[in-house]
């Protein structure tokens, strides 16, 4: 449904994105995840066709953003960043606004604005200007406006920013529930959103993309091995000796000890649950057992070693938050 | 034909602020300003020539009030229309709300053109509303209104120009400020152009007339219709227009 190849952006000497590249199939929902000033806004708005990449090409339902630009229009409801709306408007005139130049005729333009309207729970301050609404509701009428029209492919640059927890679970919910019918890309730099609500991520840094797929498979390509803690106390003798002479463990790390506990890190065979093993081990040992669980398997921590590991080697040129422009003959 | 909702939402923006009945009220109070100081001067005058029949041949109250009055509504036109349109797309471009208008699927000439012509609506307004001062002389005296007739038609070319200039210059900036005062400035320098024409000789005066936007007005307002002068206007603001089309795609490119 949506296409990207090598799309690259500058603005000015400043490279905003550079050769990225990501496809996203009908019906998913994809969240595009990146510190701010990764060039996620930059890349929504090339979809979205509001402007032209400076190289690649972008599809959108099967259009060229760039030379097809009226029919991927026609195709997408797009959320800017911020949500931009005119204050001067009420709700239900400014949805109104949005159905007639998206081409909804006359007589179907109020039931169907209502209808966004009932999703997007801003029905009860439809008469309101939106100038006078406040961040939460504002975000919502944005969403609502994109809805309308019931497009194909949504784009939607921070759909939760703004929104108290409550609203925030359920704008999350209506977003989900787009799932199947709708091609959906968010952008956020809310983790746990992403796990939430998406099918798949794509991981984007200093105008690259530093890693994509489900969540599982990211999960897997950072952390080959799945990570176990375990402190115990009274234990005498070898105790990571013993650790690594268990099946499947490839790797017994000594933790900074607590109290009279020794404390592990053991490294095992993804695939491979060492936990009874070890609960056995310990037992069976007379050791006093005070603590056992998994490390290291959220998207956050695959984020902040994706992230972080990309800025630790690209330090040398100065800013983490902006994309600063890099000589051509930087190699990643 | 997507500019017809643009178009509604614009109109819909002007008359749901105060903006439009600002212009709307100091643009009609200063012409009437002006009319009653015409029309009392020639009240002055005919009462006189009635006195003395060899002076007051031909008194003519449309030529005497009306025609400098359309002079002086084209001048007052030349300062308002910049808080017209200061507001068209730098307001767009400051809160954002560009980038919904130019992903809905619409064209960008489609975008220009409702936006262009809710600012001409405007204009028409304010001079429908200003047919009040030609109303007031027929009910006094004797009126030319195929005079009148042409003096609004040169009003509504030479406005929707001035148009066309904001319209321009508002493409270009993203503060409704800087929009307004530049165009403000442009307002005076194409008011002044006509005086440095008649100052020069030979090829500058006749360039310089003929890019003094006033000065075409003198004709209409003296109610003769010059195809010359209805083309200049037109090829003017499509000129201008086409201009701010590119303006439009230059800032996409820029992002």
């Amino acid at each position: 449904m949506i296409q990207v190849d090598n799309l690259t952006k500058r603005y000015g000497p400043v490279e905003a994105i550079r050769d990225v590249s990501f496809g996203v199939e009908k019906g998913r929902i994809v969240g595009f995840l990146g510190p701010n000033g990764a060039g996620k806004s930059t890349t929504m708005k090339i979809l979205s066709c509001f402007m032209p990449a400076s190289g690649g090409t972008a599809r959108v339902a099967g259009y060229d953003v760039f030379s097809q630009s009226l029919e991927v229009r026609r195709r997408i409801g797009y959320l800017p960043e911020n949500a931009p709306l005119y204050p001067d408007l009420s709700v239900s005139t400014f949805l109104d606004f949005v159905a007639e130049i998206k081409g909804i005729g006359r007589t179907a333009r109020r039931g169907r604005v209502a209808d966004v309207m009932e999703r997007c729970f801003v029905t009860d301050m439809q008469n309101r200007l939106i100038g006078k609404l406040s961040k939460g509701y504002r975000q919502r009428v944005g969403l609502a406006q994109a809805l309308l029209g019931d497009p194909e492919v949504l784009i939607l640059d921070e759909p939760t920013i703004g929104l108290d927890p409550r609203q925030i679970a359920e704008i999350r919910a209506l977003i989900r529930s787009l799932a199947g019918q709708h091609t959906v890309i968010l952008s956020t730099h809310i983790l746990p959103e992403v796990s939430m609500v998406c099918d798949g991520v794509i991981i984007i840094n200093r105008g690259r993309i530093v890693a994509q797929g489900t969540e599982s498979e990211l999960v897997q390509q950072a952390f080959p091995t799945a990570r176990i803690e375990v402190r115990v106390a009274g234990a005498g003798g070898d105790v990571a000796g013993s650790l690594r002479a268990l099946p499947g463990v490839v790797g017994v790390e000594p933790l900074m000890s607590r109290d009279s506990a020794v404390g592990f890190l053991v490294e095992s065979e993804r695939h491979r649950d060492v936990r009874p093993d070890l609960v056995r081990l310990v037992i069976g040992k007379g050791w006093a057992l005070q603590e056992l669980h998994q490390v290291g398997m959220s998207l956050e921590e695959v984020f902040i070693r994706v992230v972080a590991g990309e800025d630790l080697g690209a330090a040398a040129d100065g800013d983490t938050a902006t994309p600063a422009p890099r000589p051509a003959e930087e190699k990643p | 034909m997507r500019w017809w909702p643009v178009f509604k939402n614009e109109m819909r923006l002007y008359f749901g602020s105060p903006m439009a009945y600002a212009v709307l009220f100091v643009v009609l109070f200063l012409c009437g300003l002006f009319f009653s100081v015409l029309f009392l001067n020639f009240s002055d005058v005919s009462m006189r020539s009635f006195m003395q029949p060899q002076f007051g041949q031909n008194l003519n109250a449309t030529e005497f009030v009306l025609t400098r009055l359309f002079v002086i509504t084209a001048q007052i036109l030349l300062f308002c229309v910049p808080m017209i349109t200061m507001r068209l797309f730098a307001e767009e471009r400051r809160s954002g709300t560009i980038e919904l208008l130019l992903t809905f699927p619409v064209r960008d000439g489609e975008v220009l053109a409702g936006k262009f012509l809710a600012a001409v609506a405007l204009l028409a307004v304010l001079l429908g509303l200003s047919l009040t001062f030609p109303a007031l002389v027929a009910y006094f005296t004797r009126v030319e209104w195929g005079a009148v007739l042409s003096g609004y038609l040169g009003l509504l070319l030479a406005g929707s120009t001035f148009l066309a200039i904001g319209i321009l210059i508002s493409s270009l900036t993203d503060s409704q400020i800087i929009a307004g005062f530049i165009a403000f400035g442009l307002a005076i320098v194409f008011w002044v152009i006509g005086w440095f024409a008649d100052l020069t000789s030979g090829t500058l005066r006749v360039v310089l007339q003929y890019l003094s936007l006033i000065e075409r007005m003198d004709s209409f307002s003296r109610g003769l219709i010059d195809t010359k002068d209805v083309v200049y206007y037109v090829s003017a603001i499509a000129l201008l227009l086409f201009l701010t089309l590119r303006s439009l795609e230059s800032k996409r490119w820029r992002g």
